[in-house]
């Protein structure tokens, strides 16, 4: 058909048009560039994560035990019975329909609270942000509904919320997690960067026969609390 | 006698397959979608199963819709027109039987285990990572043979269909391995290498050149072969073709980080992706001009060449959606669309719209010549059209009012100053919408139901007429 083109190529174009593996290599240049603008620098500018160094906003365990940690202290590994709740909450797609990002709005910070920080998902491995809202942004959930609350919701959401469209989730309760399983996602989780001690992951050893409602409801009553959050302090420009 | 001349010639056998898989995987795609969108309008639907529950059966949707029904539709095409263009057979047909095998392996695999809930829980990129090692050895034996016969070929000059193709292959590759970097703690369970605000931007890089590649760069490839084929028309300007690519190729890459208007992502990077998806509607538009003109001259074809009409309505969908989208990254516009039922509207015109429907109109230009015969029914290749434009419009009208209306809902304040709408409220508010959804996303089905049966009975027609056997044994004068 390239007869019939309205004008034929010259220069570098037709060099590329007649060797296939010039033409793949332009087009690998030519593709790479925004990656390199914008994704490389993420992992080095200090703008990528403003708040790291003002106190409270993550955790300074230094030589302390997860469990040590206390409200207020900031940004921490999850404890072995949330990360359970949290690989749950991945195999059920839950991220599909709640976002764990709160957008710095007047509506958004009366709905659901401070906004959200780059530090808050550090140790989220993947990322929970989520991108779309069929149920509310629940990154700020903790401590908002008692444990009991939960439960009933979990089970059957509309006991609770006679509008909600979100499943059941009455297998929650039947299953149990393993807390030898959790260790080794611990394990893999040091690997890639979440500073877990081997005293934090021997502790998973007490969670074992725990059921997934339990280990659930851990994860969203920790989701957002981590942070003490101080008036008059600018947390991103 | 030319029919048999190409059978001989080229290597159809693979291309037969991944076609027909291609209309199946259609319907298997649409029929989650209804009834995960039935699910949102009637909860009562996940029946308290964990394998029907919405979150699980949402990702396989996304996949079978992607993956399968577009791989399938892509592998089909480029191994189609990359012949028919170069003037020579595949590098090699065993390969190629590698790639269909494979890639159908991968979906059995994918259809298996998204119920189950192993997954990555990474959007587009749910499959865990022994599925993701199969999908980088297929991709690239898909690559590698294509690559392979284009170095071959006969002809002086790469066609420009195989830029795109090409272009998608190359990205897709860089994409998934990077996205898809992984600490395995388990058979089926693995976390990704980064976290936070890097994931999250490798993430929507990722995300959005998905869409910029495989769904648009991968379908410009189909486009610019098959409209002006079936149009049987020269493409209407070489140079736009040329600036089309380019611009695709070097600015679509940078979109990704408009998903993140607002978030903890610093803000120059939402800007960037927003001021270069802003100055992407010109190549958008290039190149839907560039397939719509191709008619130029001839639109008289549309009156009775319902294949065309297909074709045309893709490009007409594209040219509307890569105008949405721009809009949509402004920040203001995102302020209220991110979130809401719009983007799930935007997504469906792009898709329905513009990757099902040049897909489909590929499917019936290349049925026929594949297998030597004529449509069982050209009256139901027309009903498909109606459907399918009439589902997709309903489909998506019902996702911009839910969405419009719930990002207007969250942020409305009553006359004390306290939000006006509860959460809970505005799901109440969604429930028509929803319900309408899934009678759009229904009607599409219905269409592609009927795109199957005529498919099917003109391979049965063909098998009853030996039509490709005739074809492969016919002398043929060299």
């Amino acid at each position: 058909m390239s007869e019939t083109n309205t004008s034929q190529p010259t220069g570098l174009q037709d060099k590329a048009e007649r060797n296939v593996w010039l033409f793949a290599f332009l087009t690998f240049l030519t593709v790479s560039v925004a990656g390199i603008v914008e994704i490389v620098p993420l992992f080095y500018l200090d703008s990528a994560m403003p708040a790291k160094n003002i106190p409270g906003v993550v955790w300074d365990r230094g030589d302390k035990a997860l469990v040590d940690w206390k409200e207020g202290d900031g940004v921490r590994p999850l404890k072995p019975l949330e990360l359970a709740g949290r690989d749950i909450y991945q195999r059920e797609g839950c991220y599909l329909c709640h976002s764990q990002m709160i957008r710095p709005f007047r509506d958004e910070k009366e709905r659901y609270g401070h906004y959200s920080l780059a530090s808050e998902s550090m140790y989220d491995h993947p990322f929970q942000w989520g991108s779309k809202r069929t149920g509310p942004d629940i990154a700020r959930l903790g401590g908002k509904y008692s444990d009991e609350w939960h439960i009933a919701h979990l089970i059957a959401p509309r006991s609770m919320v006679p509008e909600s469209v979100m499943p059941n989730y009455p297998w929650l309760m039947a299953n149990t997690v393993d807390g030898e399983e959790i260790k080794s996602h611990m394990r893999g989780l040091r690997i890639v960067g979440v500073p877990y001690t081997d005293a934090d992951i021997e502790t998973a050893s007490e969670i074992t026969g725990k059921t997934e409602m339990e280990a659930m409801v851990a994860y969203l009553q920790v989701l957002g609390t981590m942070i003490k959050f101080q008036e008059g302090v600018t947390y991103r420009e | 006698m030319e029919e048999a001349a190409a059978e001989q010639k080229y290597s159809f056998d693979v291309v037969r397959w991944f076609a027909v898989m291609t209309a199946v995987y259609l319907v298997v795609g649409a029929l989650v979608g209804v009834y995960i969108a039935s699910e949102l309008a009637w909860p009562v639907l996940n029946f308290d199963s964990p394998y029907l529950s919405f979150g699980r059966l949402r990702p396989l949707h996304t996949n079978a819709v992607i993956f399968a029904y577009g791989g399938c539709i892509l592998m089909a095409t480029a191994f189609y027109t990359v012949q028919r263009t170069s003037g020579v057979r595949l590098w090699s047909d065993k390969m190629a039987w590698f790639t269909f095998i494979g890639w159908n392996l991968i979906i059995v695999s994918a259809v298996i285990t998204l119920p189950l809930g192993i997954t990555q829980s990474k959007e587009y990129a749910e499959l865990e990572w022994p599925i993701d090692l199969a999908i980088a050895v297929v991709w690239l034996s898909f690559m590698f043979n294509f690559m392979m016969t284009l170095a071959t070929r006969k002809s002086s000059h790469i066609y420009v269909s195989n830029w795109f193709f090409m272009g998608m292959m190359i990205m897709i590759t860089i994409l998934h391995v990077v996205n898809s970097a992984a600490i395995p703690v388990g058979m089926f369970k693995s976390y990704s290498a980064y976290s936070g605000v890097q994931d999250a931007m490798i993430q929507w890089w990722w995300g959005h050149n998905a869409v910029g590649f495989y769904l648009t760069a991968g379908f410009l490839g189909i486009m610019y072969y098959f409209v002006p084929k079936q149009a049987n028309r020269p493409v209407f300007s070489y140079r736009l073709s040329v600036i089309h690519f380019w611009a695709l190729m070097f600015g679509y890459v940078w979109l990704g980080a408009h998903h993140l208007q607002y978030t903890a992502l610093p803000d120059w990077t939402g800007s960037l992706g927003a001021a270069v998806s802003i100055a992407m509607i010109i190549p958008s538009w290039g190149g839907a001009v560039n397939g719509m003109m191709t008619l130029s001259g001839a639109w008289d074809k549309l009156r009775n060449d319902y294949v065309l009409r297909f074709l045309i309505m893709s490009l007409a969908f594209y040219a509307m959606s890569t105008f949405e989208g721009p809009i949509m990254s402004i920040k203001t516009v995102n302020a209220l669309s991110h979130y809401t039922d719009w983007t799930i509207g935007h997504v469906h015109s792009g898709a329905l719209g513009w990757v099902a429907m040049v897909g489909i109109g590929a499917l019936y230009h290349m049925i026929p010549k594949i297998f030597h015969t004529s449509m069982y029914s050209n009256k139901l290749i027309n009903m498909h059209f109606w459907t399918a434009t009439i589902g997709t419009v309903i489909y998506v009208v019902a996702m911009w009012v839910s969405g419009i209306m719930q990002g207007l809902m969250w942020r409305a304040y009553d006359d004390y100053g306290t939000l006006a709408y509860t959460f809970a409220e505005s799901v109440e508010a969604m429930h028509p919408y929803y319900a309408m959804r899934a009678i759009g996303g229904g009607i599409f089905l219905l269409g592609a139901v009927i795109m199957l049966y005529n498919i099917i009975m003109t391979v049965l027609k063909a098998k009853n007429e030996g039509s490709v056997k005739a074809a492969q044994t016919a002398a043929v004068a060299a």
